[in-house]
């Protein structure tokens, strides 16, 4: 489902690369957690995936598209079938709760019939009901990153990436969210999720990817947090 | 319905519900929209009432020329038709010997003195064509075609000459400019008033960059994007367009009823409130495009950095 092949990426003129020849490969509806320091590289690791950055080498290929032959035109297209929680959310500000998922449902030409059936439903799933008409200014830290959660599941894509989607949220949320992204797992999505919160790592005992000074030196399955 | 039309809909909604939810921007961007769209009214409406002044001037220009009294009535009204075919002859006028005398008359009917004097003669007054030309700066031509030997027996003077051709020469020299200077000065207006309103909608548009990169992350397309921005600045150029006709309709409306002007200094007000009424649906159709275009040209290509995607390094 997702394939790096010895990617290398380095920022502008920088010496040491963010991510140094990184090999990892994902199969479909896998759990795979990502955990590393700060400026481990991880963040980088998932806007390559997104194709928000080009790799300065390697080889990249998510759900059966090769990067290297991926048109500009052809990005949108992609970018619709993966799912992204990003580590600050990226709502768009003028919009209430209720738009902001719409949007992910909108883009890709859903009907208004189709919205309004749907996004209740997401937003049950992620706790967010009776604040639809709310707008994210209005909304805590923890209830913008169930928005941003409702947002990048309401498309039930192939691939859904998360990016520290728990940092801002208490221990009783943090885990009601990661039951989500389980739960979304168990439905057949592949899940990439990286976090810095020791006990999920332990208690999911899925398979961990660590991440260090831009390159993987850890990659166990069930695995638990140690860096 | 198909997904495209939803998605025209759902395109022009968006623009309009920003339109509503950015009030404030969008009022600051539609000023400045409003105020230079008003100039570049003005200054149309401004430049068509020096051309129509330019016009009345001109009109009262002509060349008489004196023809001798060996010149009979029918050689006259024939080279007076000569000239007519000149390109650069409005109009032509043959007044015979008693047509000019009748004129003087009227003219003198006040001044006994002159009248007995010339009742005293045998008419010694000249019949007399008189040429009126297009084009000011092309006197000339028509010099030079009474000079033409042929022609110069027919006639004793001419009026294009001394004081008084300095006189014209000058007139049409200053009309140029002035004709010139005007059209100068609506291209001027439209060029500033365009990188203004290019430049506002760029600053608005950049309050909201964020907006827009995040909806290009989430996988939108570029039209899908930019589109409400565009329609929002279209909501922008009809409304400053519409706004501006008000006001400049209400300034000739002030400037006619309550200050009961005719003239600004040089300008003459009637007839620009003139001009303007009848010109209206021009004038607005103008000014509506000319706004909507601006506004869409200048979201099109504000919009254009932010959805760009990173290029290989």
């Amino acid at each position: 489902m997702i394939l790096l092949d010895r990617v290398t990426k380095t920022y502008g003129k920088v010496a040491t690369p963010a991510l140094d020849r990184v090999s990892l490969h994902v199969e479909p509806k896998e759990f795979v957690i990502v955990v590393g320091q700060s400026g481990a590289g991880k963040s980088t690791l998932l806007k390559l995936l997104t194709r928000e950055e080009r790799p300065t080498s390697g080889k990249i290929v998510v759900g059966g598209i090769d990067y290297d032959k991926l048109k500009d035109k052809d990005i949108p297209i992609l970018r619709r079938k993966i799912g992204v929680v990003f580590q600050d959310f990226k709502l768009l500000p003028n919009r209430t709760v209720f738009e902001n998922v719409a949007f992910a449902l909108e883009i890709v030409g859903a009907t208004n019939h189709e919205i309004r059936a749907t996004v209740p439903k997401v937003l049950e799933i992620v706790n967010l009901r009776g604040k639809e008409s709310r707008l994210p200014m209005e909304l805590s830290g923890g209830e913008r990153q169930r928005v941003a959660i409702a947002r990048a599941i309401v498309r039930q894509p192939k691939i859904l990436i998360a990016d520290e989607p728990t940092g801002n949220l208490d221990p009783k949320h943090a885990w009601d969210v990661i039951k989500v992204l389980e739960k979304i797992n168990h439905f057949g999505t592949t899940v990439l999720l990286t976090t810095h919160n020791q006990e999920i790592v332990n208690k999911l005992k899925r398979r961990v990817v660590t991440v260090e000074h831009g390159q993987v030196i850890a990659d166990r399955d069930k695995a638990e947090y140690k860096i | 319905m198909s997904r495209r039309f939803v998605t025209l809909t759902r395109i022009v909604n968006t623009g309009a519900v920003n339109f509503v939810r950015n009030a404030w921007l969008a009022i600051a961007a539609m000023a400045v929209m409003i105020i230079t769209l008003t100039i570049v009214l003005f200054s149309v409406i401004t430049n068509a009432t020096f051309a129509n002044t330019i016009a009345q001037i001109t009109d009262k220009i002509d060349v008489s020329v004196y023809l001798k009294d060996t010149t009979d009535e029918a050689a006259g009204r024939a080279f007076a038709g000569q000239l007519e075919g000149l390109p650069n002859a409005k109009s032509v006028n043959f007044l015979s010997k008693d047509q000019v005398l009748r004129r003087y008359r009227q003219q003198n009917a006040n001044n006994p003195a002159l009248l007995s004097a010339i009742n005293e003669t045998d008419n010694p007054l000249p019949a007399t064509i008189q040429v009126k030309p297009k084009d000011l700066n092309k006197i000339q031509d028509i010099r030079d075609f009474l000079n033409k030997p042929n022609n110069k027996k027919l006639w004793e003077d001419v009026s294009y000459r001394d004081d008084r051709k300095a006189a014209i020469d000058k007139i049409a020299h200053a009309t140029n400019l002035l004709r010139r200077a005007g059209i100068a000065a609506v291209l001027i207006f439209a060029v500033i008033s365009m990188l203004i309103i290019f430049n506002t909608i760029q600053m608005a548009i950049f309050n909201r960059r964020e907006e827009l990169t995040i909806m290009r992350l989430l996988g939108a397309g570029t039209w899908y994007i930019r589109g409400p921005f565009v329609v929002e600045t279209v909501i922008y150029g009809v409304i400053s367009a519409a706004v501006s006709v008000i006001i400049i309709h209400s300034l000739f409306v002030a400037a006619s009823s309550a200050l009961q002007a005719t003239s600004l200094g040089l300008l003459d007000i009637n007839y620009s409130a003139q001009y303007f009424r009848q010109h209206f649906f021009v004038l607005l159709t103008i000014q509506l495009v000319l706004g909507i275009l601006i506004g869409a040209v200048s979201s099109i290509i504000a919009t254009r950095r932010y959805l760009k995607f990173k290029t290989a390094n």
